[in-house]
């Protein structure tokens, strides 16, 4: 009994672990030998299918994204736990509220962006539907994280900085903040591995225009959305697999980065 | 004075900040029924629900979504018939079968996992999953099947994840004590841990149905797409998900209010399992 128990645990484990290594090794041994130089060219065309549009595109709409949704969550964060009174009612909706937010699909982000953002709001296909749309989606992640990160911090640190005469702001900026710094960015770099690797929020917001976008309210495609296209497109395989070699590497440096920045938070307790 | 006043200010950015979550929420509730709602109430909620014709460019249209929310229900279930096992017990050996060296190794291999983006699932199982399946079970590998075992990869992390922790959530005195009883290592972590741990792996089943029932890109490129009831699990089928991203593009303006209407329904059940979820979660807290 304890042998076939023993086996079916390892065998589930070594099956979940191979096929991720599988679809990484797959996807790396098939895409690095069509990396030519001529998909990195400045300008897309129907011949070369450039994605290096869409490289810029996605750096655009990431750092648009945290500008709107880094500042929101974290302050959010900070009034859940700095400032609201245990059994506080708001609180308990706006947990609420994050963890449905957190459970929405993205294609009906994708939808409500569209009817709110593209049609309502009439900022067309853009980079700022795109934004708003994505900032949406990541908040709740990046309040998340502040809570924990937050909740992390001794309270003997708040309390000193108070003996010490500091307001409740001062002590949150100064104290608080720096403390709980490492667990707030894992977060915001798990948000920015979220919007790298979205497509069905942003098909309908940002749109999938193939040339860089020259303004705010200029439609473009993030890498993943690009990816998207040519695999259904199917004329171009190989290129799809160079543009998910460079997604996956993306990947992998956000989240080394993002395991880097907790181990240190809790290296730091 | 004047830092009093700036910290009341700034008391107050933190809380419309936090009331931002809120508004959102309201603001997509608002939007998507407002654009979906009407059309149900005209077309006929059970004909919208329950007819299983969906023809859109016929004369005139006929807008029923049985196929679809059927194969949102085929390839969930699929998933889950595959991904939960797997899943709970890779959850069981992280916690309880392997030492601290590997573990810290696979707990970052799991955050990947979860961090990969969809398409690049999508992608795989397209390229790779796709060609076994038509040479290996037949049809045109574009199937409820193909779309099932994708998916079923597709939640692992999220129940891994919840499942771990809720398995190390279970005190120490329990696993002691059922050793001091005799039984085995592998035995305790089933018989004792596993359903000490029952509302914490429940919900991450939960969540990983929420997930499963959500997922479009990746379910586009294998799920053959075709708007009929699907007759076995080598024939391709349509998601709601993935019918209002095929067809939005060239919707004109009843189609579309067809395809927000189809989000509406997708809409209902993630916000009925998110309610379980949290009923769940709540209970295993107290």
């Amino acid at each position: 009994m304890s042998r076939i128990i023993r086996f079916l645990v390892r065998f589930s484990a070594l099956l979940t672990f191979g096929v991720l290594f599988f679809i990484v090794g797959y996807i790396l041994f098939r895409g690095v030998a069509h990396l030519n130089p001529s998909i990195f060219e400045f300008e897309y065309t129907s011949d070369n299918v450039s994605m290096f549009p869409s490289i810029l595109t996605t750096l655009m709409l990431v750092a648009l994204t945290l500008l709107v949704a880094t500042p929101i969550g974290v302050f959010a964060g900070f009034y859940l736990m700095e400032y609201a009174k245990k059994g506080n009612k708001l609180v308990e909706i706006v947990r609420i509220a994050e963890e449905t937010l957190s459970g929405i699909p993205s294609i009906v982000f994708g939808l409500f962006g569209m009817l709110f953002f593209v049609i309502r709001l009439g900022f067309s296909y853009s980079l700022l539907a795109g934004t708003f749309t994505a900032a949406i989606m990541v908040l709740p992640l990046i309040m998340r994280s502040t809570e924990e990160a937050l909740l992390s911090v001794d309270d003997s640190l708040r309390e000193a900085s108070f003996a010490l005469g500091a307001g409740k702001l001062r002590t949150i900026f100064r104290v608080v903040l720096p403390v709980a710094m490492p667990g707030i960015l894992s977060g915001v770099i798990l948000a920015i591995g979220r919007v790298v690797g979205e497509t069905a929020a942003l098909m309908f917001t940002l749109g999938t225009a193939t040339q860089l976008p020259d303004g705010l309210l200029s439609s473009g495609r993030t890498l993943a959305l690009h990816m998207y296209m040519l695999s259904t497109e199917g004329l171009h395989v190989n290129e799809s697999y160079a543009t998910g070699v460079v997604l996956l590497v993306i990947i992998l440096l956000i989240n080394g980065l993002s395991t880097f920045l907790s181990n240190k938070l809790t290296k730091g307790r | 004075m004047r830092s009093k006043s700036f910290e009341g200010f700034m008391k107050g950015v933190f809380l419309a900040s936090a009331t931002m979550a809120i508004i959102a929420i309201i603001l997509i509730c608002v939007f998507i029924f407002s654009s979906g709602v009407p059309f149900i109430a005209e077309y006929g909620l059970f004909d919208f629900l329950f007819g299983n014709k969906w023809k859109p460019s016929n004369k005139p249209p006929s807008y029923g979504i049985l196929p679809m929310i059927l194969g949102s229900i085929y390839v969930t279930i699929g998933a889950v018939v595959i991904g939960v096992p797997i899943g709970i017990l890779t959850a069981a050996f992280m916690a309880k079968f392997c030492n601290k060296k590997l573990y810290r190794f696979l707990k970052p291999a799991v955050n990947l996992m979860s961090g990969i983006p969809s398409i690049v699932y999508g992608f795989f199982a397209l390229t790779m999953i796709v060609p076994i399946i038509r040479e290996r079970v037949g049809g045109t590998g574009m199937s409820i099947l193909t779309a099932s075992i994708l998916l079923g990869i597709m939640i692992l992390p999220t129940i891994i994840g919840l499942s771990e922790a809720s398995i190390r959530a279970v005190p120490e005195s329990y696993y002691e004590g059922s050793i001091a009883l005799g039984a085995s290592h592998e035995r305790t972590v089933m018989s004792v841990l596993l359903p000490a741990a029952r509302s914490g792996i429940l919900s991450s089943v939960i969540l990983g149905i929420g997930r499963a029932i959500g997922e479009t890109m990746a379910v586009i490129l294998v799920a053959g797409n075709q708007a009929r009831i699907p007759t076995d699990i080598t024939k391709g089928v349509r998601t709601m998900t993935t019918n209002i991203v095929i067809e939005m593009a060239y919707a004109g303006e009843e189609h579309r209010s067809a395809l927000i209407a189809t989000a509406v329904v997708l809409f209902v059940f993630i916000l009925i399992i998110n309610g379980l979820f949290l009923i769940v979660k709540r209970r295993s807290a107290n």
